[in-house]
Order: C-alpha cells, then sequence, then structure tokens
C-alpha cells in the first residue's frame, strides 16, 4: 500500500491536445486547488505534461513516484485522487485502467498492454517533464547530446554517427538522415540552414503535435546538432497555426534554451553559435513538401518546384538548407548519448529505431503509440490498439495517410519498415494509422483519401490538378452506381500515370488509397460497379431500403419520418417502401425500434 | 562536358544542359507547352507544370520533364517509349478535359500552342470529362482580355510579369482544381497596377490572354458612310506584318500595307511616322530647354503608355521628368481631328482615327482621361498588328499579292529617324539627330548611334555635342527601367535623357505583334528592318521632314509653343501601388 506523504509527490496530467479537449486543462486546475486547500504545496508537485498518448482514456493523471496511471480523470475524481491517494495512500480504484480483456486493473503504465510493447525514444519525455520548465528537459539529459557534440565531436563525426545509426527521415520518405546531413556539409556555401518540418498534416496525425507540446527541447537540441554538422548558424521551425499550443510551448522553449545559453552566440563557452525561429504555416498540406515549405518560408506561394536540385544543395534564401522532421529531431540527441550501435539494435535491417504513429480508427485504443520498427501490424492493432471497437471484423488498415495506401487483413503479419510498406503499395508516412472494420467502404475510403489530396494540391501541375480531380469523378461515378467496368481500366491507369508523372511527391502519391484499394479490394469495386451495391452499406446512392415483413408491427413510425411520404400501410400492418421515390436518406432504418428496416 | 545517351544516339553536353536542350543537339524533338526560354531578354519559364515532355531517366522511379531536368554524367534517356508517350498524351488529354475546346471561333485558332499540341500529338478522342473550370472573364482595361477558363497553369505570365517586367500582377491563387492564374484579391485588371504592355499576351499559349479586340468596331466605322475613317499605322507594324502571311520577319510590307487598308475601306492612309517625327521636334525643345536649366534632368521619353502607366505607379515621385509630349499617335490623332480637320474641311465629329498598333498599353492610352475633350477623342480605335491581319483575311485580300501603295499626304510624310521608334534606342537616337543639330546649328555627319542600338536590355551612350558630354541611358522591358529609375531616384546615376520602352526590344516585340512563339530571331529580323528602312530614307532627321514643316508653319506656331502644348503635350497622374 502506498503511503508516503512524506516524500515528495508529483502529479503529472497530460496536456496533450487530445487530453485537453477533453479538460485535462480543468483536471489540472482543480488537482491544484486541491492541492492547496490541503496544505499540501511544498509536498506535492501539479504538473502539466506533454501526451501520455493513450488518448483512448484520457485525460491522463500519473502520480509519481508512486507510479499510478489513471485514466479518465474529471473534476471529481480528480479531487479524490488528492483526497484519497495523496493523503490517505489510497489508490483511486475505479479511475484505474482495467484490461476489457482479462478485466483485471492495471495501474502501473508500464504494464498496460497499450504501453507494454511500446520503446519510447523520440517520446521519451512526453507525459513525464513539464514542457514549459527547461529545467525538466535538463535534469532527464537534456542538452547533454549537445555538450557532447560540442566539446568532443568534429562535424564529420557526429555525421558519421548519425548515419552509423541507421536513422531515416521520419517525416515521409524515410531518406538517410546521416546522407542528408553529410550532403548538406558539403555543399559549397558560407550560409546554411537547418529546418524543421513541423508542417505534420495528414489526417488524424498528431505524432509531431504531441513531441512539441510534450518535448519542444529535444527537438531544439536536435537542431543545434544538426546546425553543428552542417555548418548552419540559423535554424527554422516551420509549424502550422493550426498547432496554437504546440507554438506556445516552442515559443517558451526557444526563450527559456536562449536564457540558458543552448541557444543564440557561442553556445556552452563554444564557437559555435545557433539560433532558431519560428515560421508560421497556414496550414496546407503541401507545404510538408520540402521545396514548398521552403517557398513558403520565403514569403512566395506553398508550392514545390522541381527537384534537382535539392534543399541540400539550394535550399532556403539559395543557400543549401537541411530539412528534417520533428520526429527526426527528436531522435538526435538520444542516438548521440546512447551511440550509433545501440540505436541500429533496435528495428530491422534497413529501418532503425521507432517510428512514432497515430492509431485511430475503429480500434479500442485510439492514441499515439511509439514501437520499434519490424512490428507487425498486427500487435499495433491488437495488442496495443486492444482490437477492433464493437468486436468487428477488421477491413484494412490505413498508413501513411493521403499519400500511402490500405492494407488488408492477410498482411497483418508484416513487419513494419520502409520498405515493406512500400512494397505493399503503402508508404511508412508520417506516421498515421487507421484502422478500417467491415463497415467501412473501400471504394469511399479511397475518395475519401482522394477527395483530400484534389484539396490540398497546389494546382501547379497538369497530373495533380486535373488527374487527381478527374480520378475523383470516376470514383463519384462508382460510388453513385452510375460506374461501368471501363471506368476502372480507365481509372487504373490514370492513377499509374498521375504517380509516374506528377511533379512532387503530393501528386506522385496521391494515387495510392486508390491504388492499393483496387489492388486488395477489387471484388468491392466490382460490386459498386456490376451488381450496383455497396458491400459495407456506406454508398448512400446504392443503398437500397427494405421492409422485413416477419419483424413489422406496423407502428408506423417510419411511415410518419419518412420526409418523402414513400412508406405505406395499414397501423397494425405490414408497411411497404415504395423504392421508386425513395431518396435513400436513412430516417426509417434510423426510427424503426423493431429491427424491421434493413438495407443492402 | 557530359557524356549522356538519347535514344541510344551518344553525345557530349556541356554541364548544366537540360535533356530537351540536349535532344534538340541530337535533333530529337520533344513535345513541350509550358516550357519558354527567352534568353536574349532573361526570360527563362521553367516551371514544370504542364507534364508534356516527360521522359524515362534510366533509374529513375518516375518520368522526367525534360525541360526542367539537366543531364548528368552518364545519363541514358528515352523520350519515346510506350510510358512516356502515353504519360504526354494522357497530360494532353487532361488539359482538354479542362479546356472550353471551342478551337474553331477562339481568338488563337491557329496560334494556339495546346491546339498544336493536340495535332502534334494525334489526340483524337478525350477520354475524360468532367468538371469544366468557369472564371469571370475579365475586359475592364478595354486593353487586355483574362479568360482564365483557358488557362492551362503554364506560369508564363506570371514569369513574364513577375521577373522581366517586375509588375507582379499575377499569381496562382486557390488550390488544387480551382487553381488558376489571376490578379491579387482577384481585381478587375483595370484596377491593378497592370500596364498593359502585354507582354504576358505574347508568352500566352493560348487564348487566356489576349487583347480585346476592336475588330468589330472599325468594321462597323468602316461600313458607316456618315464616319471618315483614317489610319495610322505604328513604325514597327511594316516590318511584322508580313509575318502573318508567310512572309519573311522583317520583311518590309510598307507598301502593301497601305494598299490593304485602302481596300479595307479607310479614306485616307496615314503614317504614325509623321507623327513620331512631331514627337522628336517637341521633345528635342523641351530636351534643350531643360538643358537649358528650364525644367529637371533627365528627360525621359514618353512614347510608351505601358511605360507611362509603370512610373505613375511606381514612381509617383518622378513624375516630373518624363517628356510632357503625347505619345506619337495620341499627337497624330489631335492633329488629325483639328489640323487636318480643317485643312480638308472634314468635321471632326465624323472623322473615325484608327491606330494600328503593335501594342495594347495604347488601346487602354486613348481612353485616358486627358485625351478625351467632350464627345471627341484624340483615337478612337486601336487595332493590333494581329488584328489588322484578321481584318485583312476576313476582307478576302490576297496581301502578298497586293502592289506597293504610298501613304496620303499631308501626315503620311516622314523621315528616317520616325521609323526607328519601333526599337529600343530609337527615339533617344532619333532625339539626339534633331537635337544636335539644333543645339551645334551644325549638320550631323554620321546619323547612326550604334551604342544605343541592340536588344541588350539596358544601353548607355555618352555624346558630344558643342562642349558638353550628354549622357544617355536606354532601358527597355520594365525590370531594366525599374533597376534604372531606381538608381535615378536614389541619386546613384544620372543621364540627361532617358529612353524606355516597356516592351523588351521595343515596340518591335510589342503585345500586340504576330505570335514569335519564343522565337526572339524573329524580334531580331524585325528589328535590322527597321534601321534598313531608315538607311533607305532620303531625309533621316525628323525636323528636316517637310510635312512637319510645314503644319507648324500653317497651324501650330512655335515648336513648343502654346498651341503645340494645348495639342502636342500631355501631364501625368500618381496612381496607388496594387
Amino acid at each position: 500500500m502506498i503511503n508516503s506523504i512524506e516524500k515528495l509527490k508529483e502529479i503529472l496530467v497530460c496536456g496533450g491536445t487530445g487530453c485537453q479537449a477533453s479538460e485535462s486543462n480543468r483536471v489540472f486546475e482543480v488537482l491544484k486547488e486541491e492541492v492547496k486547500a490541503e496544505n499540501l504545496d511544498k509536498q506535492v508537485k501539479v504538473i502539466m505534461t506533454g501526451c501520455f498518448g493513450f488518448c483512448e482514456k484520457g485525460p491522463i493523471v500519473k502520480v509519481m513516484p508512486d507510479n499510478v496511471f489513471y485514466v479518465e480523470v474529471d473534476e471529481a475524481s480528480a479531487r479524490k485522487i488528492v483526497k484519497e491517494h495523496v493523503l490517505k495512500g489510497r489508490i483511486v480504484e475505479e479511475k484505474i485502467y482495467k484490461d476489457p480483456k482479462t478485466l483485471e486493473k492495471i495501474p502501473e503504465q508500464s504494464s498496460i498492454p497499450f504501453y507494454k510493447k511500446q520503446i519510447r525514444i523520440a517520446l521519451r519525455n512526453c507525459g513525464k517533464i513539464d514542457p514549459e520548465n527547461i529545467n525538466e528537459y535538463i535534469a532527464s539529459d537534456g542538452y547533454m547530446a549537445l555538450a557532447k557534440v560540442l566539446k568532443e565531436m568534429a562535424p564529420e563525426e557526429v555525421i558519421d554517427i548519425v548515419k552509423r545509426s541507421g536513422l531515416r527521415g521520419r517525416g515521409g520518405g524515410g531518406f538517410p538522415t546521416g546522407l542528408k546531413w553529410e550532403a548538406t556539409r558539403k555543399s559549397k556555401g558560407d550560409v546554411k540552414y537547418v529546418i524543421c518540418n513541423a508542417d505534420e498534416g495528414d489526417p488524424g496525425a498528431f505524432m509531431d503535435r504531441s513531441i512539441l507540446e510534450g518535448d519542444p527541447h529535444s527537438v531544439l537540441e536536435g537542431m543545434a546538432i544538426a546546425g553543428y554538422a552542417i555548418g548552419a548558424k540559423q535554424g527554422y521551425i516551420y509549424v502550422r497555426a493550426e498547432y496554437p499550443l504546440a507554438i506556445h510551448r516552442l515559443k517558451i522553449a526557444i526563450s527559456q534554451a536562449r536564457q540558458r545559453g543552448f541557444l543564440g552566440e557561442n553556445i556552452l563557452g563554444t564557437d559555435f553559435s545557433f539560433d532558431v525561429d519560428l515560421k508560421i504555416g497556414a496550414g496546407a498540406f503541401i507545404c510538408g513538401e520540402e521545396t514548398a515549405l521552403i517557398n513558403s518560408i520565403e514569403g512566395g506561394r506553398g508550392e514545390p518546384t522541381v527537384k534537382p536540385p535539392y534543399p541540400a544543395q539550394v535550399g532556403l534564401w539559395k543557400k543549401p538548407t537541411n530539412i528534417n522532421n520533428v520526429e527526426t529531431f527528436a531522435n538526435i540527441p538520444p542516438i548521440i548519448l546512447n551511440g550509433p550501435d545501440w540505436f541500429s539494435s533496435i528495428g530491422t535491417e534497413k529501418s532503425k529505431g521507432t517510428k512514432v504513429f497515430a492509431l485511430a480508427g475503429k480500434v479500442n485504443n485510439v492514441g499515439l503509440v511509439e514501437v520499434p520498427m519490424g512490428i507487425t501490424l498486427r500487435e499495433i492493432i491488437y495488442d496495443l490498439g486492444g482490437g477492433i471497437k464493437g468486436g468487428k471484423k477488421f477491413k484494412a488498415v490505413q498508413t501513411g495517410g493521403p499519400s500511402g495506401g490500405c492494407i488488408p487483413y492477410e498482411y497483418l503479419d508484416t513487419p513494419i519498415d520502409y520498405d515493406n510498406l512500400n512494397a505493399l503499395g503503402s508508404m511508412m508516412g508520417s506516421g498515421g494509422m487507421i484502422v478500417m472494420d467491415e463497415n467501412d467502404c473501400m471504394v469511399n475510403i479511397a475518395k475519401f483519401y482522394l477527395e483530400f489530396s484534389c484539396d490540398e494540391s497546389c494546382g501547379r501541375c497538369t497530373a495533380c490538378r486535373i488527374g487527381n480531380k478527374r480520378m475523383l469523378e470516376i470514383l463519384n461515378k462508382i460510388t453513385e452506381g452510375k460506374g461501368e467496368m471501363e471506368d476502372l481500366e480507365t481509372l487504373r491507369e490514370l492513377a499509374e500515370t498521375i504517380k509516374d508523372s506528377s511533379l512532387c511527391g503530393l501528386g506522385q502519391t496521391s494515387p495510392n488509397p486508390v491504388l492499393s484499394t483496387m489492388k486488395f479490394f477489387y471484388d468491392e469495386y466490382v460490386a459498386h460497379v456490376k451488381d450496383k451495391t455497396c458491400p459495407a452499406g456506406v454508398c448512400t446512392a446504392l443503398l437500397k431500403y427494405y421492409i422485413i415483413p416477419e419483424k413489422c408491427v406496423g407502428c408506423t413510425a417510419c411511415a410518419k419520418v419518412c420526409p418523402v411520404n414513400v412508406i405505406h400501410g395499414e397501423p397494425r400492418k405490414v408497411h411497404v417502401i415504395d423504392r421508386e421515390g425513395c431518396i435513400k436518406c436513412g430516417e426509417c432504418f434510423r426510427t424503426c425500434r423493431f429491427g424491421a428496416i434493413t438495407r443492402k | 562536358m557530359i557524356n549522356i545517351t538519347i535514344n541510344d544516339i551518344k553525345l557530349q553536353v556541356p554541364y548544366g544542359t537540360t535533356i530537351l536542350d540536349a535532344a534538340k543537339m541530337a535533333n530529337i524533338h520533344i513535345p513541350t507547352l509550358c516550357h519558354l526560354n527567352l534568353h536574349d531578354i532573361n526570360m527563362v519559364n521553367r516551371t514544370a507544370s504542364c507534364r508534356v515532355c516527360l521522359v524515362e531517366v534510366e533509374g529513375r522511379r518516375n518520368l522526367a520533364p525534360a525541360c526542367a531536368t539537366e543531364c548528368f554524367e552518364g545519363m541514358v534517356v528515352k523520350t519515346n517509349t510506350e510510358r512516356a508517350i502515353r504519360a504526354r498524351r494522357t497530360m494532353v488529354e487532361l488539359l482538354l478535359s479542362d479546356h472550353p475546346t471551342d478551337c474553331l471561333v477562339c481568338e488563337k485558332n491557329g496560334n494556339c500552342d495546346l491546339q498544336r499540341l493536340a495535332a502534334e500529338l494525334g489526340i483524337r478522342k478525350i477520354r475524360y470529362e468532367g468538371e469544366k473550370s468557369t472564371y469571370t472573364k475579365d475586359s475592364s482595361s478595354g486593353a487586355l482580355y483574362r479568360n482564365p477558363d483557358k488557362c492551362i497553369m503554364c506560369r508564363r505570365c506570371e514569369t513574364m510579369c513577375n521577373e522581366v517586367q517586375t509588375c507582379g500582377i499575377y499569381s496562382a491563387v486557390d488550390r488544387g482544381f480551382e487553381t488558376v492564374v489571376a490578379p491579387a484579391f482577384n481585381l478587375p485588371m483595370i484596377d491593378t497596377q497592370c500596364t498593359f504592355c502585354g507582354q504576358c499576351v505574347s508568352v500566352c499559349p493560348t487564348a487566356a490572354l489576349t487583347e480585346v479586340s476592336y475588330v468589330d468596331k472599325v468594321w462597323e466605322a468602316l461600313f458607316d458612310s456618315e464616319k471618315y475613317v483614317i489610319a495610322q499605322t505604328a513604325p514597327a507594324i511594316r516590318v511584322a506584318l508580313g509575318e502573318e502571311f508567310g512572309l519573311n520577319p522583317g520583311d518590309n510590307v510598307t507598301g502593301k500595307m497601305v494598299a490593304a487598308l485602302r481596300r479595307l475601306g479607310f479614306k485616307k492612309v496615314f503614317d504614325t511616322n509623321f507623327a513620331a517625327d512631331v514627337t522628336i521636334v517637341e521633345e528635342a525643345k523641351e530636351f534643350i530647354d531643360r538643358l537649358n536649366g528650364k525644367g529637371r534632368l533627365p528627360i525621359l521619353t514618353s512614347c510608351c503608355p505601358s511605360w507611362v502607366k509603370f512610373i505613375e505607379h511606381q514612381f509617383p515621385e518622378l513624375l516630373d521628368i518624363p517628356s510632357t509630349c503625347k505619345s506619337p499617335h495620341m499627337m497624330f490623332g489631335a492633329i488629325a481631328k483639328t489640323y487636318f480637320a480643317e485643312k480638308f474641311n472634314i468635321d471632326p465629329e465624323k472623322i473615325v482615327v484608327v491606330s494600328i498598333m503593335p501594342c495594347i498599353a495604347k488601346k487602354y492610352e486613348i481612353q485616358r482621361k486627358e485625351f478625351k475633350h467632350g464627345n471627341l477623342q484624340d483615337v478612337d480605335y486601336v487595332i493590333t498588328t494581329r488584328e489588322f491581319a484578321r481584318m485583312i483575311r476576313e476582307a478576302g485580300l490576297d496581301f502578298t499579292k497586293l502592289p506597293d501603295e504610298d501613304f496620303d499626304n499631308p501626315l503620311g510624310e516622314s523621315t528616317g529617324a520616325a521609323v526607328i521608334f519601333g526599337a529600343t534606342g530609337g527615339v533617344i537616337e532619333a532625339a539626339l539627330r534633331t537635337a544636335y543639330e539644333w543645339i551645334t546649328g551644325e549638320s550631323l555627319g554620321n546619323v547612326e548611334f550604334n551604342e544605343v542600338r541592340g536588344l541588350k536590355g539596358f544601353k548607355e551612350a555618352t555624346v558630344k555635342i558643342k562642349d558638353m558630354d550628354i549622357k544617355i541611358g536606354v532601358a527597355n522591358g520594365l525590370g531594366n527601367a525599374r533597376k534604372l529609375l531606381e538608381d535615378i531616384r536614389d541619386g546613384k546615376r544620372f543621364y540627361h535623357a532617358i529612353e524606355i520602352m516597356a516592351c523588351p526590344g521595343g515596340c518591335i516585340n510589342g503585345g500586340g505583334q504576330p505570335y514569335h512563339h519564343g522565337n526572339l530571331d524573329i524580334v531580331k529580323a524585325r528589328l535590322e528592318a527597321l534601321y534598313k528602312l531608315d538607311k533607305s530614307k532620303p531625309l533621316r532627321k525628323s525636323h528636316e521632314n517637310p510635312a512637319v514643316i510645314q503644319m507648324y508653319k500653317e497651324y501650330i506656331g512655335e515648336i513648343g509653343g502654346e498651341k503645340a502644348h494645348k495639342l502636342l503635350h500631355t501631364h501625368y497622374t500618381k496612381r496607388e501601388k496594387i
């Protein structure tokens, strides 16, 4: 039993955007009030941390050093945590995570299945430290790597370590980070830049946001090390305006780092000077593409330019520029401190280390996970994710966002790494992972992602601007039941040509959702086109509503709600839908209390 | 040098050569659409946006745009594989699927790069159907017509406007399928700082940017028996018009041009060159006055309405330095409706002055309120060289078989000094010829000032007149003009006289000229032809034009005098930057 009020306690409250959305701010305030009311200010510190990742069960509160992990904490239970746990040493049982399978209550974070298989490198400090307090970062070995690099290593040695670690870019393409640094270092030029790409924009993805919100210094430290390695004095973080909390915490972090001499002139008394500024993006997905990002920083329209030349040769203000994403930079300090061999011991042959995924969709445990490369999709979805919501059947998992593809059941045991995902017609992307169940229509899913790509296309090149639009129109035709078999051929050919012809990564990958669903779920396409049905019952235009006579009691409820009055029948007698005039709004289906209305 | 292989042909190319240029060296044609390289005026459009020039490069995952991909050592390129050809066709089909395809009634029918490409690739069917972009058309300026429905997003106009002309009117706006090139806030063109130089029109591959046409209005006037329709032709027309009828660039078709105008029904066919001579005597007088302390130096020529609008928007603090002379065709209009009308006893209300111009800005210029007097405006319609050619074709004239005819008198007479107005440096050269003689009282032996000739964007010369070293600056292209004016404003450079033409090369490359389709050798040929014409003239100094001398004697009186100022001079207005 816990009884240690004499010892210093810390109550960690998740301050990630997810938990804040479930009012963790209020929980934080209440905890502070209670602690004060109980005169525990001296012994108990209430700290708002970054994201714990277990968003499904937020707001999360953790009491240290007792190592008790509370889920779904509200105001009342927050008060109870102080009154019971802190004061009396009694765990608040009802807010302890309960394994839905074993029904066992698990108070310890690392024993919860969601966390069991995680290895937290990029997220090492998220949920552990107060991101607005540099001392907490320093206490967790923060800026040690920078000190080590500046005092003990030549820039080439730093690059060598990053190369040997096998770290690849975590933003999408997976280009070896060390090679990128080396190319930038070798490019001629007295002025060079480091850019952190924090323009995370995949639907459902919040990996980078969580790192920025939870551990902003790790990114600053990674950037400073990169600056030293490539010979840059200035860094920029390009972060989208939709991430106000991340921006707020970054601003604090930058100012604290400057005060402490980790940024600015002559860092740690050496000749190395490096500073970081924020550039706030307007939230265009395309600005995650590095040349578009550079154009945007320069004040131009956010649209990509032809590569080569690569930013490592001709980048920001035409100077050699190294661009990595947030998660990549966050990995750098531990690699420096623990060595490249430690890092490369994790993962698969060609993909080293861990990857953060934003697990979302029809999975029980929605949230942020950091797992070693090589873990299977099954492990993530079933062990960490706790399986499919409502016990439904798994259909596919989408990785890589709008640039990725849908992977079906038969590939669930594929070890996740860059190359395996590419081989399946998907990609790592920045780490979005959306799980789909039997109620998801794969044609509709493809349409959803393509709509996103159409909206976010910069409009520069023909292939993406018009090609994607035409693909979307064909998909619309199919989901409206107007498709013909030859449309499928046109769609496939167009998709392949767009992949081959587009100017930038967005265009080149935007057909992936269509191509992968056509590859793995072709039957569903055929069903839409030939049989004019949507097997998952999603595509409204293809649905037909029926009344099952055996179940209908003639309550007339359906007839009353039908907006177009096509349901006929006498009270207490079986009703019939006149499908001729039915607009497939689904009101009757939702209204019937007897399960007498079905749709196919 | 780099060794590469294209379609199994091995060749060596200099470092930095694009696949497209390398293919040309190997006599391999790769179709292009958005690409445009006008290296003579430092304009390269390398947006690689149309994706038509895609080729296969060994070892590369996707297809490469030949126009924007530089060769590397050992590169192996295939331009005509199934994959490349299919992609290329698909791109053109996609462009066509979002295009009005109203080619039969399109302004650019026969002159459209997209149309040519569709023919070249043998497109017979557009496999993709769907929504087409529709945008508001803009003819607010009365000069430049924007039809964004026909925009293929090549961005040539943007490159031209932003990088060469530095006016910054166009940029891509919106996203995805809705992306279109437009002015800021989608403003009507008349409310922007656009100078209507029309260089965007010159490089637009389709009919997204054209001129506002007045052909129908001119026909209407010509068929109206109440009207007395007279034509004036700018110097640069006569060396370009022939191109529209299969003649060589630079062929001098003055005689046939006059004959054609007569056959179209113009009562009198006059020459803007006459007014150019008038401009020179007025401007030379003004220059000498300023040299003598009456007014500020440098004096800037004011023949180019696009350039005038540019300085009004961009350098309002310098509005006292341009010459107050109207542009030649505006002087002509004023003279036609006064001196000519009185002399031939014609009601000026009935006179319709039509200017045949290489220019789009002149369409805007005639609408300026300074040039309107009650119901009368100095010039009634401006049509471009292209529109004029269209009228000739419409009338069924076999242009090349027309006889050579002479201009009418008295407003048809001109000197060699006037004809070079059409080329950059020409106006200042003409002014020097007159100013020199007036200041020194001596006859100028060699009238040719070679330092101010040629297509170079900026030229300068020092001319010794009496004991003075007169410093001359010549800029063509508004970007070059901007740099020069910034230096003048900041006191970094000094000149006595400056000539500025908005269009790179001057009027020979005006926005209303026959399309050069990226071949500036055409412009060079026009330029040479003008100087040849000058050389062939018995009189080569404006102040020696007998018809001009007679007009001053009979009607205007003193050069730079009160009546001259009323008829031939103007003033400038500060305009907003937007």
